[in-house]
């Protein structure tokens, strides 16, 4: 019996392996520990990339070359955060006869301002994906499907989804339903086409053994071609997440109630260099943190998927 | 010139080739010819060996018994039926591993009784049956990705016998294996082929493989592909690949593929 090891294999158990290869006995009684060095290192290396570019900040500062009144250095955004944070109330702050005290506390709208325009994103995420998925696929279905909607998805394809924001307003007036339609809208086209390319990748051997095992056109589809791309298409999703971020706060900027878009749109209005800077590392943070479930979610949801990262670095 | 049978066929042939041939992109100045005049009886439970060169067409020829792809010209009849399109008593075996990566071992294994829509007890129970014949009965929830290559081989050859083949088409099955797990497989394969009493035709370019597996060996010409000869071998298995019988076959299948070969590396050349 053949027992010679896949590559994929060693890819598996390599970080395991990596970190457990000095003192086995020791990660064998604390796989806490061995399981938590690899993740520690990573944070240290991501705290370590973006304290040398806030040093550099903190450093041009320090010589009189970056205007705190312009461009204020972390020290100082981040160190006003109670009194950043109380302009994030955007929701009540203008409506007439409430006082500027009433409504959430500071930190609680920074919260509630989160999960708000984290909700759009996600909610646009999933519509755009559950749609394109579905059109890219009776694209490649059915012929008179393609004639239809493909020249139109591809003549839309390249406008900038700013273009698209008087026709959210048009359509939706302004609230979620805008932010939600822009977010769609700006993902749905690329996704499309995304996904049309995808299937057209999946391997013709996979296809061609179904096709012996009786398999009907539905069959193959649902059975083969479904779940061949749904690898490539999570990578779709995780590259579109950072423009559904980008979208989101074009759109929020509108008017939304509680948004990060308003709060940008806000300090610009009262030039607030501090709060703008405030709110980029916000979401900066909820971008890197939103892509770090994304990855989470692919190596749950796609198991078989090999991990190729490490072994393309070690060439 | 291959040797025009012209016997008449009958409902008890397992594979008959009338006169096949296949162009690819037909119509088009990219056409070729690939295939051309094919003639071949395949008896039930038959080993066939199809040899020749690369790019020979015989993997098409493959292709086209297993109703993939459609012929050009001629006529294919699997026990007495035209051959239009794919059936489950036509199974091919790729040369590259062709298992779901998403599905576990025995979950592919029984992927063509699911197609049927038999309930998961009965499909799990097939495939443990299947995959105790290639002795693959503890991997049976593993991930084809946990598996080496000759064991995912076995585990096509599993998804394969578990409908229950008549034909058993193989296109070069072994050739990504190397040389020690290779001769394993075949030994494995003529076990297995005796238990399932299906004709099998395999594509190879090994002349030893040719030598250890076939009943008849059909040697194919450079493109276009067509049968040059069939060489029947008429020795008990399992066979010593160094025994004078074997070395004297080597000897005649080595020289009847070289003007092919030398034919094949001219045509390159000239493009």
């Amino acid at each position: 019996m053949s027992t010679a090891s896949h590559p994929a294999d060693a890819g598996d158990t390599d970080g395991a392996a990596a970190a457990g290869t000095p003192n086995a006995p020791a990660t064998r009684r604390l796989p806490l520990a061995g399981r938590l060095a690899p993740v520690l290192s990573r944070l240290g290396t991501t705290l370590l990339s973006v304290g040398l570019f806030c040093g550099i900040w903190e450093i041009l500062w320090a010589l009189d070359i970056a205007d705190p009144k312009l461009l204020p250095p972390p020290h100082i955004f981040l160190g006003s955060f109670p009194e950043q944070a109380k302009f994030f109330n955007t929701a009540q702050r203008w409506q007439i006869g409430v006082g500027l005290n009433t409504g959430p506390s500071p930190q609680g709208a920074v919260l509630i301002t989160i999960l708000a325009s984290g909700a759009r994103v996600l909610v646009g995420l999933l519509i755009a994906a559950v749609l394109s998925i579905a059109i890219g696929v009776a694209i490649r279905y059915f012929a008179a499907v393609e004639k239809l909607t493909l020249p139109t998805i591809t003549l839309l394809s390249p406008v900038s989804p700013i273009a698209w924001l008087p026709v959210a307003i048009f359509l939706f007036g302004i609230g979620n339903a805008p932010a939600i339609f822009m977010v769609v809208i700006a993902l749905f086209f690329h996704m499309v086409l995304a996904t049309i390319a995808q299937i057209d990748g999946v391997s013709r051997n996979l296809i061609n053994v179904a096709r012996t095992m009786g398999a009907s056109k539905r069959q193959i589809y649902g059975r083969v071609i479904v779940p061949a791309i749904l690898p490539g298409m999570l990578m779709v999703l995780r590259l579109n997440l950072f423009g559904a971020w980008m979208v989101v706060l074009v759109a929020e900027s509108t008017g939304v109630g509680y948004g990060l878009g308003q709060v940008i749109m806000l300090a610009r209005n009262t030039f607030n260099p501090s709060l703008v800077f405030f709110t980029i590392a916000l979401i900066g943070l909820l971008g890197f943190l939103s892509d770090w479930v994304l990855r989470l979610l692919q190596k749950k949801l796609l198991y078989w998927v090999p991990q190729t990262a490490g072994v393309l670095r070690g060439l | 010139m291959a040797s025009r049978s012209t016997k008449p066929f009958s409902s008890r042939d397992a594979v008959v080739c009338r006169g096949v041939g296949k162009t690819w992109s037909a119509g088009t100045d990219r056409a070729h010819v690939a295939l051309r005049d094919v003639d071949l009886d395949v008896a039930p439970g038959e080993f066939i060996v199809l040899l020749g060169p690369s790019g020979c067409g015989k993997s098409t020829l493959l292709y086209l018994i297993a109703g993939l792809e459609d012929t050009s010209d001629g006529e294919i009849w699997a026990f007495g039926d035209r051959v239009a399109t794919p059936s489950p008593d036509r199974s091919l075996i790729f040369q590259e591993t062709s298992l779901f990566p998403w599905l576990t071992v025995w979950q592919n294994v029984s992927f063509g009784l699911s197609i049927r829509g038999e309930p998961a007890a009965a499909r799990k129970e097939a495939a443990r049956q299947a995959l105790q014949r290639v002795g693959l009965v503890e991997a049976m929830d593993k991930r084809p990705d946990e598996l080496s290559g000759g064991m995912r081989q076995r585990v096509a050859v599993a998804r394969a016998l578990a409908m229950r083949p008549k034909v058993l088409l193989m296109d070069e099955p072994f050739a990504a294996l190397d040389v020690q797990t290779r001769a394993k497989m075949q030994d494995f394969l003529l076990d297995v082929w005796r238990d399932s009493e299906a004709s099998v035709l395999f594509v190879t370019h090994h002349i030893d493989e040719a030598v250890a597996l076939a009943d008849r060996v059909v040697i194919f010409t450079a493109r276009p592909g067509r049968i040059k000869t069939i060489v029947p071998i008429d020795m008990p298995r399992p066979r010593d690949p160094f025994s004078a019988q074997s070395e004297a076959l080597r000897k005649e299948l080595t020289e009847l593929m070289r003007a092919e070969v030398d034919r094949a590396f001219a045509e390159q050349e000239a493009v």
